[in-house]
């Protein structure tokens, strides 16, 4: 079984935002593999352990995801490939990573592949589907179970909190939701080990890509902070009266009607 | 510390602060540690932290050690007992003394933490003055048989290899003792009564009772009429990870006090506003930083291959006296709240006191401080 891994660094879950010069500050901040990432590393070696095959990792980002890789690496994962786009790109959108795994994977016959759910940072959960598609493999999102035989795979995804049973076959793309496995700690002996294990970096160039054919096709107008979380209020008097309070009070100072 | 350190002490902490800060006052309260946290320990290469590599332990140096031992000190004393003892006292004497056999039979098992280690010197009679001991082995044909009680012996109940000091020469004294690999499946081997102990809950600690027991000649432990001497090695060799395990400690109560600090209001301001409130926050933080140096220097002196025997009881007496110092100005810092046991901090005002006693009392420790000056200064 060939399996790939889409690989997000994020930031910790444990950290404040904070926003300066219209940009998200991430000085000192900790960084993490996505947690539903996460999933997909535990799940895919899971498979690896019992049916045989090989696990290889992918980030697309910067020079500083290697650490994340190097966790999967030392969690169990055999291989790990970096697509470093520091010096290519400033800014990039779903698509634009999409298209970069999709050069990457095109030609390497990945029977199953795993990507989150949705990455804590963005949280589109577009790239996993856009991959798949790309690809013409089928996807199935937010997926808390999975057995596969031979080349038929069953699956139990969540559906906003109910769940649906699919049969699908390989190749095939899912989405790791949270359920789908407790990811185990890496082991000391692990992370030693996952230092000779290979870490292949490569640029946009090795793809025989360049930046205009992965140019992001959205553009970031504003970065803000969720307001503040206010007390409630209560209204009070007749109800006719409290109605028309309230309806004022959406439309001259919520302006959501 | 190099990058593969930071990376390892990472994810211990992670996995600690985590998984274990998590059931702490379940531990207490139950005095027992949850088999699935012990589970995850040993998956995680916890139990091998100090065994070399080729016999499926971790292999890293004095300085890495205690970079790991300082985050397993950051949570419950048991659990980092548990996982202490096993690795410091508990295996020392198989890594060091062992012959190759010896280690390829027991350390692999001891890594993987499927054989827990303990350390039996300890008797009613033969504490500090581990000269006087009373367990006799007496060698009979290709065995010898071991009688006499030992006590106080940590992670006894949980334990399967026992490093045991035993006298095979009562007329050499010091001189006549031995040190042998003990199993607990050996004929005339038990485990007797269980101390109830002021703190470590979760750790158990024990009489181990030897009655006619029969240990096979090659699982004598280094020499024989050496037992003493490497004791005494075993000891030393333990002590700067005592101390780091100690300087977690140190830590995990700073980082609680100094948040405590600054939300508990009194006098319409938080407590740390007060002078008198963050002068002892200061002292606390001091005395750490100062045991992490140390620790760091008696580590790297260690890995340098240097002789350390001074530097070690210097190292094991400071780190516990400072984790007394730093516990009881945490207790003072929490007030009313330092002294409920349903808060950590009184559980770890407790768990101190021990580490002025085990492994070599800090009287002990200047002794052997001044015996080593006087060495250095013979006239």
């Amino acid at each position: 079984m060939n399996i790939y891994v889409l690989l997000k660094r994020t930031f910790d879950t444990e950290e404040k935002i904070a926003i300066s010069g219209g940009e998200i500050n991430s000085d000192g901040a900790e960084f993490i593999i996505n947690p539903y990432d996460e999933y997909g590393v535990e799940e895919a070696i899971q498979i690896r352990d019992s049916q045989g095959g090989e696990v290889t990792v992918v980030s697309v980002g910067s020079g500083d995801a290697e650490k994340q890789l190097r966790t999967a690496l030392a969690i169990g994962a055999d291989k790990a490939v970096l697509i470093n786009t520091e010096d290519d790109l400033e800014i990039g959108d779903e698509f634009t990573t999409a298209k970069i795994l999709v050069e990457f994977l095109e030609d390497k016959e990945a029977d199953l592949i795993f990507a989150g759910n949705v990455a804590i940072d963005g949280g589109s959960g577009q790239v996993g589907p856009r991959v798949a598609d790309l690809l013409g493999i089928p996807y199935v999102t937010t997926i808390t179970k999975i057995e596969i035989e031979g080349r038929n795979v069953n699956i139990i995804r969540d559906v906003e909190g109910s769940s649906e049973t699919i049969e699908a076959s390989l190749p095939l793309l899912v989405t790791a939701q949270q359920g789908l496995n407790e990811p185990r700690y890496p082991s000391l002996p692990g992370i030693m080990k996952a230092k000779k294990k290979p870490l292949e970096e490569l640029e946009l160039a090795d793809l025989d890509l360049d930046e205009n054919d992965v140019a992001a096709k959205t553009k970031t107008v504003d970065i803000y902070l969720p307001p503040k979380k206010e007390g409630g209020r209560i209204l009070d008097g007749e109800v006719q009266d409290q109605v028309k309070e309230l309806i004022n009070l959406l439309h001259s100072e919520a302006k959501v009607i | 510390m190099s990058e593969d350190i930071e990376f390892l002490k990472k994810n211990v902490r992670d996995f600690v602060q985590t998984e274990v800060e998590a059931v702490a006052m379940q531990i207490e309260e139950e005095n027992k540690i949850p088999e699935r946290i012990i589970e995850m320990s040993k998956e995680m290469g916890l139990f091998g932290l100090s065994i070399p590599e080729e016999y499926g332990g971790l292999g890293i140096g004095m300085v890495g050690k205690c970079a790991l031992y300082e985050e397993i000190g950051a949570t419950h004393n048991g659990y980092t007992t548990l996982i202490g003892a096993h690795t410091g006292i508990g295996t020392v004497g198989i890594v060091e003394m062992g012959n190759e056999e010896q280690r390829q039979k027991y350390l692999p098992d001891m890594a993987a933490g499927e054989k827990i280690g303990a350390f039996a010197l300890t008797e009613p009679a033969a504490g500090s003055n581990a000269t006087n001991l009373k367990t006799t082995a007496v060698k009979k044909g290709d065995k010898y048989i071991l009688n006499g009680t030992k006590h106080y012996i940590t992670n006894a109940t949980e334990a399967d290899v026992f490093t045991v000091m035993a006298v095979t020469d009562p007329l050499k004294g010091a001189k006549g003792i031995t040190s042998f690999i003990v199993e607990k499946d050996f004929p005339g081997f038990h485990v007797g009564a269980v101390e109830k102990k002021m703190g470590l809950r979760g750790s158990h600690s024990a009489e181990v009772i030897l009655e006619d027991c029969e240990v096979p000649v090659e699982n004598v432990l280094g020499e024989e009429g050496h037992g003493y001497v490497n004791a005494l090695k075993i000891l030393a060799n333990g002590r700067a990870g005592l101390a780091a395990r100690n300087l977690g400690s140190c830590q995990k109560i700073l980082d609680m006090s100094a948040i405590f600090a600054q939300t508990r209001v009194q006098f319409n301001v938080p407590i740390i506003e007060h002078q008198a409130v963050s002068h002892m926050l200061a002292e606390m933080a001091m005395e750490i930083e100062t045991l992490r140096s140390f620790t760091y220097r008696v580590a790297w002196m260690v890995d340098e291959g240097m002789k350390v025997i001074k530097e070690a009881a210097m190292l094991k007496l400071f780190g516990s006296e400072v984790y007394n110092r730093v516990a009881d100005k945490a207790v003072q810092v929490h007030g009313g709240l330092g002294y409920i046991a349903d808060y950590p901090i009184e559980r770890f005002f407790r768990d101190a006191r021990i580490t002025r006693i085990y492994e070599g009392t800090s009287e002990i420790q200047k002794n052997i401080i001044a015996g080593q000056l006087k060495k250095d200064y013979s006239l």
